[in-house]
């Protein structure tokens, strides 16, 4: 079991939050204008790096998403920080 | 190469084993190939095999970091089966398993293919109207499917629980016939044999470092043997895929996450069948040796470290618990993890992707084995003819933007 920090709340068990995207994606505006494929980028593609990675992840339990960097092979989390506008 | 039969076995058994000739040769890269493809798991030696045998094209170089079959493809639980639901998905896995259905004699090589049927099992009355559903439509698409009710389940499960406080007691479900497993080394080694007897190279421990391009095509691949040169590259290397073709601009639909597989000790025979519970997500077999084999869902966590973690172990094992108390006895032998390519709609990308002359056959996630066949005969013949195979052109990753995707999670009621 491996635990993660919540911003929010502190060390939780993994088994409480869940993975939402890579971090860095912008919406693309005015959606009327966005192409298909922009779209399918926004939505669908992502860099599923090895090795170092920004992520952003919810804890389930308070319902507060937030960034975390952390290793995709050795699992090791350097930095959790609250998203924009929330405060950790 | 030494053809395999009653007889050759019955000399070298005579003469102690002596004669016996190595299945495939060591090759040093050459300096430069038709065709090269990038990963030694099952779809890229299958993919050489048929590039060989389909298209005549023997200059040939399969490229493999570490030892062959080493990945996924030595990793997965061998399922075999082709009970999807959505026309495209019936075709691809299909032309699989036929292709399985005459491997062994095609490579004369014993992939030990065993046809033992495999249920989905359900336990709700609204389970068991997907489970039609889905059997109606594989009746559809020209597959053998069927809506197997309790009594026969139990019949040929008799071990299932059925006491009065199962908590998830077996209604029925999907048969599946043709279902079954197959030796997962022995696909990799017989490919590998039959490619490499019609000259394919098979490298290993080369690691692919960068990708050549020179004015919008692929020229070759630097590696750590060298620089080898080809103008049409092949990637069949799951997990690893999507950094393989950063450099090349592409990005895919790709998260990887891992895979965990579970060997139990050896018992009597008490399981002939595959069984993939929809309640608990834990599906089992029973290998020729008697270990009960089985797996479940994906960890939570995108990685791509081979190894697993407690909580889904905990998810599986217990699963497995409530669906055979009798196996809480079973010691655990061993258990692993692969690093598996999940794709949003549970559905492979093969394709043309990014500079000319590439191309990718990716994002099997978690059911790649029982498609190696297809996926090597759909990128042979990519790469022979530069064009799709009417089976492989649903799949490209063009999908995505075109808004046509194929979404088995939720038509095959698979478990991720």
């Amino acid at each position: 079991m491996q635990i993660f920090t919540c911003p929010f709340c502190g060390p939780r068990e993994e088994t409480e939050f869940h993975f939402a995207a890579e971090a860095g994606k912008h919406r693309p505006e005015p959606a009327e204008e966005v192409s298909d494929a922009d779209w399918a980028d926004y939505l669908y593609l992502n860099d599923a790096p090895k090795g170092a990675a920004r992520e952003v992840w919810v804890h389930a339990t308070c319902g507060e998403f937030f960034v975390m960097t952390r290793d995709t092979v050795t699992r090791e989390i350097t930095d959790v920080t609250a998203l924009p506008g929330r405060d950790g | 190469m030494t053809r395999y039969s009653a007889f050759s076995l019955l000399r070298e058994g005579l003469r102690g084993h002596r004669g016996w000739q190595p299945a495939w040769r060591k090759a040093r890269p050459k300096p430069a190939y038709d065709a090269i493809i990038i990963g030694g798991g099952g779809h890229g030696l299958a993919t050489a095999y048929y590039l060989a045998r389909n298209h005549g094209m023997t200059r040939v170089a399969v490229l493999e970091r570490g030892w062959i079959g080493g990945g996924n493809t030595g990793r997965n639980t061998t399922a075999v089966r082709s009970n999807y639901f959505y026309p495209e998905s019936v075709a691809l896995y299909d032309l699989a398993l036929r292709l399985y259905e005459g491997l062994s004699q095609e490579l004369n090589y014993n992939v030990m293919l065993s046809q033992r049927g495999m249920l989905i099992a359900a336990h709700t009355p609204a389970q068991m109207e997907i489970c039609a559903r889905i059997a109606n439509a594989m009746k559809l698409n020209g597959v053998d499917g069927e809506l197997m009710g309790a009594d026969e389940a139990l019949q040929r499960i008799p071990l299932l629980n059925q006491t009065t406080d199962a908590r998830y007691k077996c209604m029925g479900g999907i048969w599946q016939g043709r279902a079954g497993i197959a030796r997962h080394d022995a696909v990799a080694w017989g490919y590998a044999r039959g490619a490499s007897d019609r000259g394919v190279d098979i490298i290993e421990n080369c690691t692919v470092e960068s990708l050549l391009i020179e004015g919008g095509r692929i020229t070759g691949v630097d590696t750590s043997l060298g620089t080898i040169r080809a103008d049409r590259v092949g990637v069949a290397a799951a997990g690893a895929t999507p950094g393989i073709v950063a450099e090349a601009g592409v990005r895919l639909p790709i998260h990887t996450y891992a895979l965990q597989a579970f060997v139990s000790e050896p018992v009597k025979p008490c399981l002939d069948t595959v069984l993939l519970y929809l309640g608990t997500g834990t599906y089992v077999s029973q290998s020729d040796k008697g270990e009960m084999v089985f797996g479940g869902g994906l960890d939570r966590v995108p990685t791509h470290g081979q190894k697993g973690n407690l909580p889904a172990q905990e998810t599986v094992i217990s699963g497995l618990l409530e669906m055979f108390p009798a196996f809480g006895q079973l010691k655990l032998l061993r258990q692993w993890a692969g690093v598996v390519d999940v794709v949003p709609d549970s559905s492979p990308v093969i394709g043309p992707v990014g500079p000319e002359g590439l191309f990718i056959n990716c994002g099997w996630g978690t059911g790649g084995f029982k498609a190696i066949p297809a996926g090597g005969w759909l990128l042979a013949h990519l790469m022979a003819t530069g064009q799709h195979h009417e089976i492989s052109r649903p799949f490209d990753l063009d999908r995505f933007a075109r808004g046509r995707l194929i979404d088995e999670a939720a038509g095959a009621g698979i478990s991720h």
